[in-house]
């Protein structure tokens, strides 16, 4: 579990990351840095994307349903080109574009608002289905969190989007395996989660989710008229040593002996 | 003139006729499409209808993604339901982002009748009420019903229309005006103006007939649009006429007499008095029933008069 399992993009996109927390001094680390690899796998090479037009109508959507990762988020499309990078050094403040959580109204490249954990997923399955509606051929990615499968509208949206056939629509769980008050088999138990999935009609597979590669690979699969489910086996805090695993860490700032540790563990150098 | 029709069934006819002038409508309903009369647009337009069976919560959030896609969603539900148990995703996912999704919310108020207090939504207006961005129209008559709908598909962002169950006779004219956010006067008069929403426009024209025969000329406004709120409307009547009464189907609290009390509140010295639901829930009778026990007839409505004038 170190930095050097990590792509030099990966790399790149942590230390944004860390940065805009640091310099924020609120948001959420763990459930940021667990999904990174899962943004890169997507956004670098499978959606179809263009940051000139964000408002594309032929784009392909991503819902960060898990909104409280949106750094990671921020830190891809500002790496991509949606917004400029200083941009980031903002967040959370007063005169941002940059939120708390993603806003569609304020920020180039965000898709859907979310926030509100268990609604992006059902978004995006108005997404997909108004793509089959308007006979387009974009898909639809969603980034649900492992606490935020407890919600009972992620079970009303599964079973929409597997009655609607919905075979433009990915569902990718950053499987972390923690949430704010402690591991998800302590708080509520999420039991055989891709046999829950499976049962509901999705086309199922599990990937290492710090691989971009086999995310990008899984998430391209298309399963003839039902929707895909990607368990993504990921850590929490990945990248930084002392969040790894660690449930402190999802909503907790960094002083700056924490900030000069992790960015020396991801390459040295502050850059602040 | 006359025709009398139930508001859920002209509210799924004018879905119709929108949707035959513009492509873009697609209709959603939570498994109650044969009671919020959206069964209307399934059966001309099975392509363009969603039916997201008993999740609520779901539907809304869908809409707001059909929204996003450049669709014109009308999802329908009980109006308890839409606006309480999903509540959260239409602040949420549909008015923190003014997604065009439009709410035609049946079975609303205590007129649901013999379903009982679980079906009777008497807080729906004050829910949608404190939402930014929300639009709501509660319209009187199959004919407003139809004015609503059309001005609904207009307007950019979030409107609740507020469906009542009843048949009710048609009040208003194709003619009478329907501006979203200006209060219509239906009636002139000298010594009070009645403001009424809803099912209660009928009881109150009748209230001033009868007020009429005893020599007190009773104003009647409907008010169609609780948000924007007319507040100059009510500001003139209450110079004007120096009494006013509010009516309602729905909570005292957070609808129309809020409404109402709210702009009044340090900016007028009339005389004010709020007829509707006071805190309390709704039980399974009769809506004629109902209405007298919770004191909502054409005599509650004269008697509050009275007391305003005398």
């Amino acid at each position: 579990m170190g930095h050097d399992s990590l792509d030099a993009t990966a790399t790149r996109l942590r230390r944004d990351i860390l940065k805009m927390l640091y310099l924020c001094q609120s948001g959420h680390p763990g459930g940021s840095l667990s999904c990174v690899e899962i943004l890169e796998g997507l956004y670098y090479r499978t959606m179809r994307v263009d940051p000139a037009r964000p408002a594309w109508e032929d784009r392909d959507r991503l819902v960060l349903s898990k909104g409280h990762a949106c750094p990671a988020l921020y830190a891809v499309l500002a790496d991509l080109g949606f917004f400029p990078r200083e941009d980031l050094w903002r967040l959370r403040q007063v005169d941002s574009h940059l939120q708390g959580h993603p806003d569609m109204t304020k920020t180039p490249g965000v898709d859907v608002n979310t926030g509100s954990l268990g609604q992006g997923l059902s978004v995006a399955v108005g997404l997909a289905l108004a793509a089959k509606h308007k006979r387009k051929d974009y898909r639809v990615y969603a980034v649900v969190g492992d606490g935020e499968v407890q919600e009972g509208m992620i079970w009303e949206a599964a079973m929409a989007a597997s009655h609607y056939k919905l075979d433009n629509l990915v569902v990718l769980l950053d499987h972390n395996g923690l949430q704010i008050d402690g591991p998800n088999e302590e708080v509520m138990g999420l039991g055989d989660i891709v046999a829950k999935f499976s049962a509901f009609g999705f086309d199922c597979e599990e990937v290492d989710g710090h691989d971009a590669e086999a995310v990008a690979a899984a998430a391209g699969r298309r399963a003839e008229g039902r929707p895909r489910f990607i368990r993504c086996r990921t850590v929490k805090g990945k990248g930084v040593s002392f969040m790894e695993g660690a449930a402190g860490w999802h909503g907790k700032p960094m002083n700056a002996q924490e900030y000069e540790t992790a960015m020396k563990e991801l390459g040295g150098g502050q850059d602040v | 003139m006359s025709e009398a029709k139930s508001l859920r069934v002209a509210y799924g006819e004018a879905l119709v006729e929108l949707g035959a002038a513009n492509e873009r409508v697609v209709v959603l309903d939570a498994d109650l499409a044969h009671a919020t009369m959206t069964s209307l647009f399934q059966a001309k337009y099975p392509d363009r209808f969603y039916n997201f069976g008993l999740a609520e919560a779901n539907m809304m959030c869908a809409a707001a993604g059909f929204a996003h896609s450049g669709l014109l969603p009308f999802a329908s539900t009980f109006a308890l339901f839409g606006t309480g148990r999903a509540y959260e995703q239409i602040r949420n996912s549909v008015a923190y982002v003014n997604a065009n999704v439009k709410f035609g919310l049946s079975h609303s108020g205590l007129s649901v009748g013999e379903d009982g207090g679980s079906h009777q939504s008497v807080e729906d207006i004050a829910l949608m009420r404190v939402v930014p961005n929300m639009t709501i129209f509660v319209p009187c008559d199959p004919v407003e019903t139809r004015k609503a709908v059309f001005a609904a598909a207009e307007i950019d962002g979030p409107v609740y229309i507020r469906v009542a169950r009843p048949v009710v006779e048609t009040i208003t004219a194709p003619d009478t005006p329907f501006v979203p956010g200006r209060i219509v006067l239906l009636r002139e008069g000298s010594d009070v103006c009645i403001l009424a929403t809803g099912l209660m426009v009928k009881e109150a024209l009748k209230a001033s007939d009868a007020l009429a025969r005893e020599g007190i000329r009773a104003a009647v406004a409907d008010v169609h649009t609780i948000k924007p709120f007319d507040s100059e409307f009510v500001l003139a009547a209450a110079e004007k006429y120096g009494r006013l009464l509010t009516v309602e189907e729905h909570s005292v609290i957070g609808g129309l007499g809020s409404a109402v009390a709210e702009t009044l509140a340090g900016a007028s010295a009339a005389k004010f008095r709020r007829l509707g639901i006071r805190d309390k829930f709704g039980y399974s009778g009769k809506p004629a029933d109902l209405f007298e026990a919770f004191g909502l007839t054409p005599g509650h409505i004269a008697s509050e008069c009275k007391a305003l004038v005398g």
